[in-house]
């Protein structure tokens, strides 16, 4: 472990020495530093998306922006609601039209510092996810890209910002996902009680949370997937894990065996409930039959219900799901086993997650109660 | 706890991200298992095997101790098989201190297994009661049999010289100092004169093209003597395998993927279902490509079954199941070229790197 201080240093070093806050493809605007602690590592940025306080206004104006869906009733925000954790506190989403998805929103919050984006992880970027729910037909409903760079460029508001932002009128799609990008990397709430806790602050929580966040890191087993590391204090590993939630319906075992010896997974991303077969379908992988990403542990409290599938509706059922072992199925990570915590342990567990809510959510929603008009 | 973040591996590289890796591990035709094999080499016979159980029975504790768990997940795993192979075999250590309610236990399993059961001993099975109990349940420890033109024996490798009757030991005493990984004072593990007597009597009646595939708990070769991965008598018993045109031989005991080739004998180390020892510090056969480290946390890292397909003429590659791991393959043709393999793509273990 001596190596991966050397490494987390190292990647500090570069991080505060590379040119982050360079204007290239923005003409004159004003580059914009993100507020991060200097001991947390900042979010991958990528090289051609520079932060800029212009991007950073375009994007938000984009992220709350209706007429970026099919029949204009659907936002980036209606599913990633300010009010709501910037998640929607619905199972699974809800697009235009009232068509549901198979999917339990993620919030947008601190969505910058993941490896990966997507219950499935599929997009890497966050520049690439903000292209999908636009032309996702039971979400956005656009019917291409281009749709709704032709919908973005007629309307009168948004050539000057575009100008402004990349130093050119000429409205692409890049741009669209870039600046609602930029926007979200701003998103990020680090200062919890928890945060306060670790900090030094002995009455920042409670006793019983104090007891969970032992637990976390004991008996309950958590930290093997939702890791804490101060450099990286977002409770997750950044894998994908089978824990059983997709299993609950009994025909997961069946579907998953096929998967496992097709060798054309075309054949089988098809089937009825392939959806649950989650990281598997795209990279293919054994290890990844019914996989799905650890999610961050940051505001958890705001954005039940949980679960790719937003079958758990309270943070005390999700602790009880992994308390049984998970659901067993062919798949299950080898991680995963009953864990015998008594009802006390489950709720100072619970004690814990509430800790992790940023202090200044409620200023984050007023902030964006005008944007939700 | 402390984990390196992915993130900082990925920065470091200079990777933006884990989209299409490919595994250089998996044959490049078909991601996964026996059935791309078997229509790659037009295999005459393809069989599965699950071994190094390690079956614990805790008195008065009624919940399924993990090894449990795993074992009947091998069972499921082999069950699932498309197609189905020709026999399974069990490699040894079924019990982990060779009690009746271990060996129970393990018998119970293994008998909701599809297709035939063939089962050899290790030492765990043998040194409580000097193999009583095991030849009780399971029949002979040495024997042979004939499948689709290509000749089994299964071996009692693990033939110690008596340490245990001049120190006066309990059988109990017996059976935990044979149970240790490192092994200073022990006697290591022969097939013995007897065995190879046998051996040689049983092999006699076999035309020297015929392939051959012998099952043994130990190496059947010197590969590390303090953990007894090791067969004091091997050269011995390679000379009596070395007259045949193609011989196979398949191991436990070291609970790791082995590969090894001498002369015209391939021997390939099989996998427990229980938990993966590291490779030892000095003697590791060349040819191995190593697993890499285990995930702590995951009892199913490092750990799985496995399958071997032969062709007509008993050329056989080998699939390693690790459980939450990409399945590894190894091919004959590689190994007869005593290809070395490079380093694995993937630095860590666990699902989804």
């Amino acid at each position: 472990m001596r190596c991966s201080r050397f490494i987390i240093v190292m990647c500090a070093v570069l991080a505060v020495s590379s040119p982050r806050l360079q204007t290239s493809e923005t003409g004159n605007a004003e580059p914009f530093a993100l507020d991060i602690p200097p001991e947390i590592l900042p979010p991958i940025i990528p090289d051609d998306n520079p932060m800029t306080a212009e991007k950073v206004s375009l994007g938000r104006k984009l992220y709350f922006d209706k007429r970026l869906s099919a029949d204009n009733t659907v936002s980036c925000a209606t599913c990633h609601d300010p009010r709501l954790g910037f998640a929607d506190g619905k199972a699974v989403a809800e697009g235009i039209g009232g068509q549901k998805g198979a999917r339990n929103s993620p919030t947008t919050l601190n969505a910058g510092f993941y490896d990966f984006q997507f219950w499935d992880g599929r997009s890497v970027t966050l520049e690439d996810q903000a292209k999908q729910p636009l032309i996702n037909p039971v979400e956005m409903g656009m019917p291409s890209h281009d749709a709704v760079v032709e919908k973005v460029k007629g309307s009168e508001d948004y050539p000057d910002l575009f100008e402004k932002a990349f130093g050119t009128r000429e409205i692409t799609i890049d741009h669209i996902a870039m600046a609602i990008a930029a926007f979200e990397r701003t998103l990020i709430t680090l200062d919890s009680p928890f945060d306060r806790f670790i900090a030094g602050d002995n009455n920042a929580i409670s006793e019983s949370a104090k007891r969970g966040w032992d637990l976390f890191n004991g008996k309950g087993r958590c930290n093997t997937c939702h890791g804490y590391v101060e450099s990286y204090p977002f409770f997750t590993d950044n894998k994908f894990h089978n824990v059983g939630v997709g299993a609950k319906n009994r025909q997961f075992d069946e579907l998953a065996r096929r998967a496992e010896h097709e060798s054309d997974v075309a054949k089988v991303s098809h089937e009825t409930g392939a959806s649950e077969l989650g990281r598997f379908l795209v990279t293919k992988g054994r290890p990844d039959i019914g996989a799905f990403k650890t999610s961050g542990l940051r505001d958890i409290a705001l954005t039940a219900p949980y679960m790719h599938d937003g079958s758990e509706p309270t943070l005390e059922s999700v602790i009880e799901f992994y308390n049984r072992g998970g659901e067993t199925n062919p798949f299950l990570d080898g991680g995963i086993r009953p864990l015998e915590l008594t009802d006390e342990e489950v709720g100072d567990l619970v004690g814990f997650l509430n800790t992790l809510t940023g202090s200044h959510i409620d200023r984050l929603k007023e902030e964006f109660a005008g944007d939700m008009e | 706890m402390e984990r390196v973040s992915r993130r900082d591996f990925f920065r470091l590289s200079g990777i933006a991200g884990a989209m299409g890796l490919v595994h250089w591990i998996r044959p490049a035709s078909s991601p996964l298992g026996i059935v791309s094999l078997a229509h790659a080499s037009g295999s005459q016979l393809t069989f599965a095997y699950v071994s190094d159980s390690h079956l614990l029975v805790r008195k008065g504790y009624d919940k399924e101790h993990r090894f449990t768990r795993a074992l009947k997940k091998a069972v499921t795993d082999v069950n699932s098989m498309s197609p189905q192979p020709e026999f399974v075999l069990f490699g040894g250590d079924l019990a982990q201190l060779g009690l009746k309610e271990e060996l129970d236990l393990g018998k119970g399993i293994l008998s909701e297994l599809k297709p035939k059961l063939y089962m050899m001993v290790g030492e765990h099975d043998w040194y409580h009661d000097m193999g009583e109990a095991w030849k009780g349940l399971f029949g002979e420890d040495r024997y042979s049999f004939d499948r689709k033109g290509i000749h089994f024996v299964v071996l009692n490798s693990v033939i110690v010289e008596d340490y245990w009757t001049g120190s006066k030991m309990t059988p109990m005493e017996r059976m935990l100092f044979m149970a240790q990984l490192d092994n200073p004072r022990g006697n290591p593990f022969t097939v013995g004169p007897e065995g190879r007597e046998w051996l040689k009597s049983d092999l006699a009646k076999v035309s020297k093209d015929t392939p051959v595939v012998v099952f043994s708990h130990s190496p059947l070769y010197k590969y590390y003597k303090r953990w007894n991965f090791w067969t004091d008598d091997a050269a011995e018993v390679q000379a009596l395998l070395s007259p045949f045109a193609n011989v196979t031989v398949i191991h436990g005991h070291t609970h790791q993927a082995l590969v090894n080739r001498i002369g015209s004998i391939t021997f390939y180390g099989m996998l427990s279902t229980a938990w993966p020892w590291p490779y030892a510090p000095e003697g590791l056969p060349e040819l191995t490509r190593q697993m890499d480290r285990a995930d702590p946390f995951n009892q199913f890292d490092g750990c799985g079954w496995g399958e071997a397909a032969f062709s007509q003429q008993g050329e056989a590659d080998k699939v390693y199941n690790l459980w939450d791991r990409e399945p590894m393959a190894v091919f004959y043709k590689d190994v007869k070229a005593g290809a070395i393999p490079g380093q694995p793509d993937r630095l860590h273990s666990g699902s989804s790197y």
